[in-house]
């Protein structure tokens, strides 16, 4: 299992969890196993998020691997100037 | 309104074109006789992206009227280096990376042409208020300074 | 992507200074801008716009505009793509282009665009605009950020919001962002000293000099070609073919070269227009945006409204840190109230820290991406609190910062854990720098500030053409806003062994490479660089294979040493070394042309750091700010063209003194925009600022091979706070709301 961390605002979609554990072997894991364990969070998902694992922020490509202890956080999609 | 026959010279060459009695230089200059060069960045005579020289004098050649140029001569940026050798200013620009878009090169380069005409000895702060009508998004004119001051030293030696 | 050697002892060429590849076009005037592009019988556009800042339009009557010799056709939303619907949400993505590009019922801000007219000139164009009867209800508007989010405020549009909005909000607001970790109210508990204060920015504009224009192609088999300053062609390929109802493919898009762009264009404005006006009249339609109209649609950044608290101990360490942000974003969704809380705190290793971003619509027009969308502005507040907790606990700026600086393996405000990152180096060399300790005079303030930016990867694609003399051409779908093309040619010479000047690298268009991500997020040194780099060994494993057959030794026994294919070692036999063009120049008798690519999303950006430290002083007669002295120290990972790394750093800084002195949008009470032009929307002019010294610092990224973060948006980030900074310590008052234009320091003089 990985353990997935939400930032803050997503609370109110997992009755207070901002931690969440699914099965996943990839950034594409995490982001169905977390629009399936808390379907209100599918649209947010849906509307596009970045992921950071161990500290990396990966900003659109989901194959990207993951380890069972890696360090994964949700984050806003990113945008720059 | 009936168009206007304008006889001029630029860059030396004599050349004739016909103009809407409004519109400006730089309109003409672009549409009329394919040179390019000069830029609008404003239309108002704020950005100096326009800049050219009309019988000697620098000018926004945005707030010029195309019919105003009649029997004038005018200088832009395409007739700066004349054979295959840059102007020292042109040289100078690429050396020191005075420009990133380099969309305000052309009329900036016009503009310190004349100054150098004037004052081949300038001050940073002479450089930087004779620049204070062309304006530059990218560099924060350092780079563009530097290569000025460096240039008008190289051409004092030469001359 | 698994990036294996970043052991590469020593550069050959990255890291020098080399003439920019188009550097004799830019300086005779022959580089084809936006508005350089003419086409026989074309015809010019030009936009009818709203005065008004909130209005339903009842009706619009083309009739006298039509008649008018030399109009060739009118083109209003009923010409663009009826699949286009609005939904909430990411669903609504294109709907939100296609009504700010052409206004439906509404119009929405002073300058929206409702029709648009073909012409034989731009003069007659111009003329027709004049001669279209619009007649409007008008609607009551908003335009401030915290007046929209007030009970009463007009509503903008029902249902923009997204999901992530709690209820009980006013419908103006569209998104919520909320993160941290620990807690702030014990953190507080613990600090010796609190401060708590609001800050307000105005939006500024990125004020390229080169106004947007197009020249746009379209026949009724839907097969078109356009030619536009852009930051991003591929991009505008796919929102314009989804708003002309075209296959994507169809349509051709070429950029041309662009005069600044800063995130202002990386988003469609006449673009979707020219085509539609080219579609009805069998013509290539020019359209150029005048200087007004780029001020008052497109562009700028969004307006802010922040609350900060932050508590501190006596000997400097930060106990708690939260912060309010509400940012105003025109009248469209995607203001970066998210990413504007994610950077706030992100330079400093706290325990305690809560941020809260809100995305705010107003009738202003639609925001767009200013150089590190949304961190100056954060910047500006959380820095300017350290500050006076600093002066007020007797402590030095530096010293505090380094103190509670993030470094490798600090937890990140916004959640993650850092990898290698350069704060602390930064903050050093700031710390030593000669500018830190020079003396001041009386009247003269000296400010420091950090800021930060993630960086960005995205979608790219390179290939790499050899030549059969040994030269070599590059493609790349990046558009060059700064000097990239020649930092992927450098790079492609370190990798290939062959001089920088045998390599042509060129903007390629949308028909020639895969899909390129706009030129953003500092990504096109990093990401196209990266590419450029991995395209160059697929060539080189090519040129290989080329050798070993050539040898009749197997390919693992050929290496690629200083531009030539060597035998590996002495059990791979003796050969002569064959060079680039050795290969090359027999490669269409031995197997046919040889081609590197890369086509990928390289995805380790990495996030970087600033430090800046500058003087100012305050003329206590007139309010005005004289810059005296600037240092920007960022770091840069490694620097592959160093020159144009310091103009990144030297523009960001210039651009943020005119954001902390200057720059703002004035908004009348009836809701137009009152200084759209250069005149009284000064940006900074040559005699007003010093020169802009640099020192850029290396602290290799894990993400790239030779270990480059992208320098362009993070330059930006700590002017506001800095010059705030300097300006409190010369004047003796702090300012919380920008621009400090002389009228708002005399007030804050007055008041004290």
């Amino acid at each position: 299992m990985v353990q997935v961390n939400l930032w803050a605002g997503l609370r109110r979609f997992t009755d207070g969890h901002d931690v969440i554990e699914v099965e996943a072997k990839n950034i594409s894991d995490i982001l169905k196993g977390v629009s399936k364990a808390y379907p209100a969070l599918k649209e947010i998902i849906d509307g596009g998020v970045s992921v950071s694992v161990d500290g990396r922020i990966i900003s659109s490509g989901v194959t990207e691997p993951v380890n069972q202890d890696s360090e994964i956080f949700l984050l806003q999609q990113l945008k720059g100037g | 309104m009936s168009n206007i026959h304008v006889n001029t010279t630029v860059n030396g060459d004599e050349i004739g074109f016909l103009c809407d009695p409004r519109e400006t230089l730089l309109d003409c200059l672009r549409d009329k006789l394919s040179l390019t060069g000069a830029k609008e960045g404003c239309g108002t005579g704020d950005c100096g992206a326009c800049s050219v020289k009309l019988s000697g004098r620098l000018v926004c050649s945005c707030l010029v009227l195309g019919a105003e140029a009649e029997g004038q001569e005018i200088e832009t940026i395409e007739g700066m280096s004349r054979d295959e050798n840059l102007h020292p200013l042109q040289e100078k620009f690429i050396e020191y990376a005075a420009l990133q878009c380099g969309i305000c090169t052309p009329g900036i380069l016009v503009a310190t042409k004349a100054l150098l005409e004037k004052n081949p000895d300038p001050t940073e702060t002479e450089v930087r208020y004779w620049l204070a009508g062309n304006l530059c998004r990218c560099t924060g004119y350092d780079k563009i300074i530097r290569a000025i001051l460096d240039t008008a030293a190289d051409m004092r030696e030469a001359s | 992507m698994a990036l294996d050697d970043q052991s590469k002892p020593y550069f050959k060429f990255v890291g020098t200074r080399p003439k920019r590849p188009d550097g004799i076009d830019k300086v005779t005037g022959r580089a084809k801008f936006g508005a350089d592009s003419y086409a026989a019988g074309m015809l010019h556009g030009a936009i009818v716009r709203s005065p008004h800042a909130h209005a339903r339009i009842k009706s619009i009557d083309t009739s006298e505009a039509e008649a008018l010799k030399g109009v060739k056709a009118v083109v209003t939303r009923a010409d663009f793509s009826k699949d286009i619907k609005f939904t909430s949400g990411k669903d609504s993505e294109h709907w939100n282009v296609l009504e700010n590009v052409m206004a439906d019922e509404k119009v929405l801000y002073d300058g929206h665009a409702l029709a648009a007219i073909a012409a034989t000139s731009a003069l007659i164009a111009r003329d027709a605009v004049k001669l279209v009867k619009v007649e409007y209800e008008i609607l009551s508007h908003v335009t401030d950020v915290d007046e929209a989010m007030a009970i009463g405020a007009p509503v903008i549009r029902k249902g923009a919001s997204d999901k992530s909005v709690p209820s009980g909000l006013h419908e103006n607001v569209v998104s919520y962002y909320e993160s941290g970790h620990g807690d702030v109210e014990t953190g507080f508990t613990e600090a010796d000293l609190i401060i708590e204060e609001s800050f307000k920015t105005e939006a500024t504009h990125q004020g390229y000099i080169e106004p947007h224009a197009c020249l746009a192609s379209l026949g009724s088999d839907g097969k078109g070609e356009l030619w536009c300053t852009t930051q991003g062609h591929f991009s505008f390929q796919k929102v314009c073919a989804a708003l002309l109802g075209l296959e994507t493919s169809q349509l051709r898009v070429t950029a041309s070269e662009i005069g600044g762009g800063f995130g202002g264009k990386t988003t469609v404005f006449i673009e979707p227009v020219a085509l539609a006006l080219s579609r009805k009249t069998n013509r290539p339609v020019k359209i150029v945006m005048s200087r007004s109209e780029v001020f008052r649609a497109t562009g700028p950044t969004a307006s802010t409204s922040m609350d900060i608290k932050i508590g501190m101990k006596k000997d400097g360490t930060i106990t708690a840190g939260q912060g309010t942000f509400r940012l105003q974003g025109g009248a469209f969704p995607g203001a970066p109230g998210g990413m504007t809380a994610m950077c706030a705190f992100a330079p400093y290793a706290l325990k305690n820290v809560h941020q809260i971003g809100y995305s705010v619509m107003s009738n202003r027009p639609k925001q767009a991406a200013y150089r590190a969308p949304g961190s100056p502005m954060a910047a500006f507040a959380v820095e300017s609190v350290i500050d006076a907790l600093c002066k007020k606990l007797d402590l030095d700026p530096i010293e505090v910062r380094l103190k509670n600086a993030s470094r490798k393996g600090t937890k990140a405000s916004y959640g993650p854990t850092f990898e290698e990152i350069g704060l602390v180096e930064c903050l050093e060399t700031a710390k030593s720098h000669s500018h830190y300790k020079a003396p001041l005079k009386k009247g003269q303030g000296r400010g420091i500030s950090c800021g930060f930016w993630f960086n960005f990867g995205g979608e790219t694609a390179v290939s790499l053409a050899l030549s059969e003399d040994g030269t070599v051409q590059i493609s790349v779908g990046t558009p060059d806003i700064g000097g990239s093309r020649a930092s992927i040619a450098l790079m492609a010479a370190e990798e290939l062994g062959i001089p920088y000047d045998h390599i042509r690298c060129t903007v390629a268009d949308t028909a020639t490479l895969g899909y390129n991500e706009i030129s953003h997020g500092s990504r096109v040194t990093y990401a196209t660089g990266l590419a450029t780099i991995k395209a160059a060994r697929d060539a080189i494993n090519k040129l290989c294979k080329r050798a070993a057959e050539k040898w009749g030794i197997p390919e693992e026994a050929v290496k690629w040493e200083d531009g030539h294919a060597v035998p590996s070692g002495p059990n791979a036999g003796d050969f002569e070394p064959l060079s680039l063009k050795n290969i090359s120049e027999k490669m269409g008798k031995t197997g046919g042309p040889i081609v590197g690519h890369f086509e990928a999303n390289p995805e380790g950006a990495g996030v970087s750091f600033a430090t800046h430290i500058v003087d100012a002083e305050v003329d206590p007669e007139t309010g005005k700010t004289q810059i005296l002295r600037y240092t920007v120290i960022q770091d840069a990972g490694k620097a592959i063209h160093p020159s144009y790394v310091e103009g990144q750093f030297q523009g960001g800084a210039a651009q943020g003194i005119g954001w902390a002195l200057n720059e703002e949008y004035i908004y009348g009470s009836d809701g137009r925009l009152q200084n759209a032009g250069f005149l009284d929307y000064r940006i900074p002019l040559a005699s007003d600022l010093p020169m802009i010294d640099t020192v850029i610092v290396e602290v290799p990224n894990p993400g790239h091979p030779y270990g480059v973060r992208g320098v362009g948006e993070t330059s930006i980030c700590p002017p506001l706070a800095a010059i705030a900074n300097a300006v409190s310590q010369a004047a003796g008052v702090r300012l919380t709301e920008l621009p400090m234009s002389p009228p708002s320091i005399l007030a804050a003089l007055k008041a004290e």
